[in-house]
């Protein structure tokens, strides 16, 4: 059964300067797949998602979801669209507790004016109580209310993770995009992370692409995996076609000696 | 709603600190010297918190806010003297003139970030001074004479009305948009949120209180002229907040009572004033770095005492 085509990357990429540090790549990404975005360090993986968040516009291609065109739209615009993601370095809200940072992340659902919110009118009561309750349950489904008032920074390393997977998730995204998830766990965290990506992604009908160094995690949670060198996809596949194909081998562990 | 009770809380406080001071001073145990001791403090912590709202909520590092103090001054004197209007409108019109102000300064410069913002807000406030000091409608360097209208009553509401506005503010989903623009960007935006939109808000919404400020300040010292305005009255208000501690309100509000106190005592030692005032800021920056609250709120406090009445800070009670 075909499904439908949610993302779309015709040709895209960006040049600074003379430096093209990712070029005419694509992808064609469908509703409801786990996508692995892999490749050597500095081969333009976390740049790809840049572009596909607005914090880059693309100097060259198309970027379109669900057919509608993303190119030059701000990455807050872009997030309202449907597409949030993660960091590679957690960049949480430090100073605020756990229960706001995912209250922010719905800041663009907020029914109640700024001007509502200075003259205390019954809208921002209901519009603030709701947004509470919302976040409230959302942390509960990630188990992270019994944290609700913690400062953010204060939370372990991997339940920083955790709350910073839910609020792109409080977001609401279609596509969710996460940079590096793993990066610094150890194997049992890693594990409890593929459990996590697995679990959201049936709670929330949701796609997702994924940036990650840990094999093991990419082979065996992604459908689909894109592999980029130096700024340009050299191949494309299920985790088998991957192992074995040649450019990867290539790109990953050098050329074979004759 | 807990956030109610403290609304009223602090309005009855409000209301009960105001006629204690205002019967002292009809009764004349508070002569003239303390009333403006106690006017120049609401204008003081009017200031501070105008910068907060900018500083210490949305982040935004920005040095030029006497700039928009002037706007406020000479509008208002504007209105009064030139116009023969009446002292409330005048100003209410100082501070819609100082917001426009900061929309037409921050639409350009807040797309900087950190010390170039500051330069450029620094460059921004000088260069309102500068036409002040050029216009000769409003007396340029010789300065403009303004009639004594301010009193205890003007400056306490428009203290009260200038905090229950930015504590609102701050307490809401929009407040929370501007905390995060503070803590990432990146991430703020990444999050939906309009950045751009919020630091522009955030801006205006403090130079309209700081306008507020220079209508009371104006009218308050018989003259003003365009030396009131310059740099170091800016350091001044951005003083209040960093000792206060960076984001947090009542912080400022202590700061600025706690400085204009002691900046007024010390008044009998013209000498030595300004190396007792600056080492008093040295110590605290040595022994409390994170500012005399840091992020905190009294309300935080009050709250550990009574047993969990946590987050809101509508209730800066101490406003001495």
């Amino acid at each position: 059964m075909e499904t439908k085509t949610l993302l779309k990357v015709n040709g895209a990429g960006i040049q600074f300067g003379g430096l093209k540090a990712v070029s005419s790549v694509h992808m064609e990404i469908h509703e409801g797949e786990l996508i692995g975005l892999i490749g050597p360090n500095g081969a333009g993986k976390t740049t790809c998602f840049n572009l596909l968040t607005g914090v880059y516009v693309p100097t060259e291609g198309e970027i379109s979801l669900l057919g509608e065109r993303l190119n030059g739209l701000d990455p807050y615009q872009i997030t309202r669209k449907g597409i949030s993601r993660t960091f590679q370095n957690i960049r949480l809200f430090k100073e605020l507790s756990v229960l706001d940072n995912v209250k922010v992340a719905y800041h663009s659902l907020a029914k109640h004016s700024m001007l509502s919110s200075i003259f205390r009118l019954p809208s921002y009561f209901s519009g603030e109580r709701e947004m509470e309750d919302k976040a409230i349950e959302f942390l509960k489904i990630f188990e992270l209310d019994q944290f609700k008032d913690e400062v953010a920074k204060n939370l372990p390393y991997g339940q920083q993770r955790r709350l910073e997977i839910a609020r792109a998730l409080a977001a609401e995204p279609k596509l969710l995009l996460l940079d590096e998830p793993a990066a610094g766990m150890n194997p049992q965290e890693t594990h409890q992370l593929m459990e996590l990506i697995a679990f959201i992604r049936k709670k929330f009908n949701l796609t997702i692409l994924l940036i990650e160094h840990d094999m093991p995690l990419v082979m065996g949670i992604c459908e689909r995996i894109y592999v980029l060198d130096h700024g340009q996809l050299i191949a494309e596949g299920t985790p088998e076609v991957i192992r074995n194909h040649p450019k990867v081998i290539e790109a990953y562990l050098g050329e074979e000696v004759h | 709603m807990k956030q109610a009770k403290s609304f009223w809380g602090f309005l009855i406080l409000a209301v009960v600190f105001y006629a204690v001071i205002q019967a002292l001073i009809s009764f004349n145990i508070l002569d003239q010297f303390y009333e403006n001791a106690l006017i120049l403090m609401a204008i003081n912590i009017i200031l501070a918190v105008s910068l907060h709202i900018v500083i210490g909520i949305t982040g935004q590092f920005s040095i030029g806010h006497a700039g928009f103090l002037a706007v406020g001054a000479y509008v208002s004197a504007i209105f009064t003297m030139k116009l023969q209007l009446p002292f409330p409108l005048a100003i209410l019109a100082g501070g819609i003139m100082a917001a426009l102000a900061g929309l037409l300064v921050g639409i350009p410069s807040l797309r900087l970030k950190g010390d170039y913002l500051a330069i450029a807000t620094l460059g921004f406030g000088e260069i309102i001074r500068i036409v002040f000091l050029n216009i000769d409608y409003v007396g340029g360097a010789a300065g403009m004479q303004v009639s004594h209208m301010t009193t205890w009553t003007y400056a306490f509401v428009c203290l009260v009305i200038t905090i229950l506005v930015i504590s609102n503010f701050t307490n809401s989903s929009h407040g929370r948009a501007c905390i995060a623009i503070r803590e990432d960007e990146i991430a703020a935006d990444a999050m939906g949120i309009n950045t751009t939109f919020y630091k522009v808000a955030a801006f205006a919404i403090g130079s309209f209180f700081a306008g507020v400020a220079g209508g009371l300040f104006s009218h308050n010292f018989y003259i003003i002229q365009p030396t009131n305005f310059g740099f170091l009255k800016s350091i001044d208000i951005l003083i209040f907040v960093v000792l206060g501690g960076l984001g947090s309100l009542s912080g400022s509000v202590i700061a600025a009572i706690l400085l204009t106190i002691i900046s007024t005592f010390l008044q009998d030692y013209a000498d030595t004033r300004m190396i007792m005032y600056s080492l008093v800021l040295i110590l605290v920056m040595l022994y409390r770095p994170q500012g005399l609250m840091g992020t905190k709120e009294v309300t935080d406090y009050l709250g550990k005492w009574t047993g969990g009445k946590r987050g809101d800070s509508n209730g800066n009670q101490n406003i001495a």
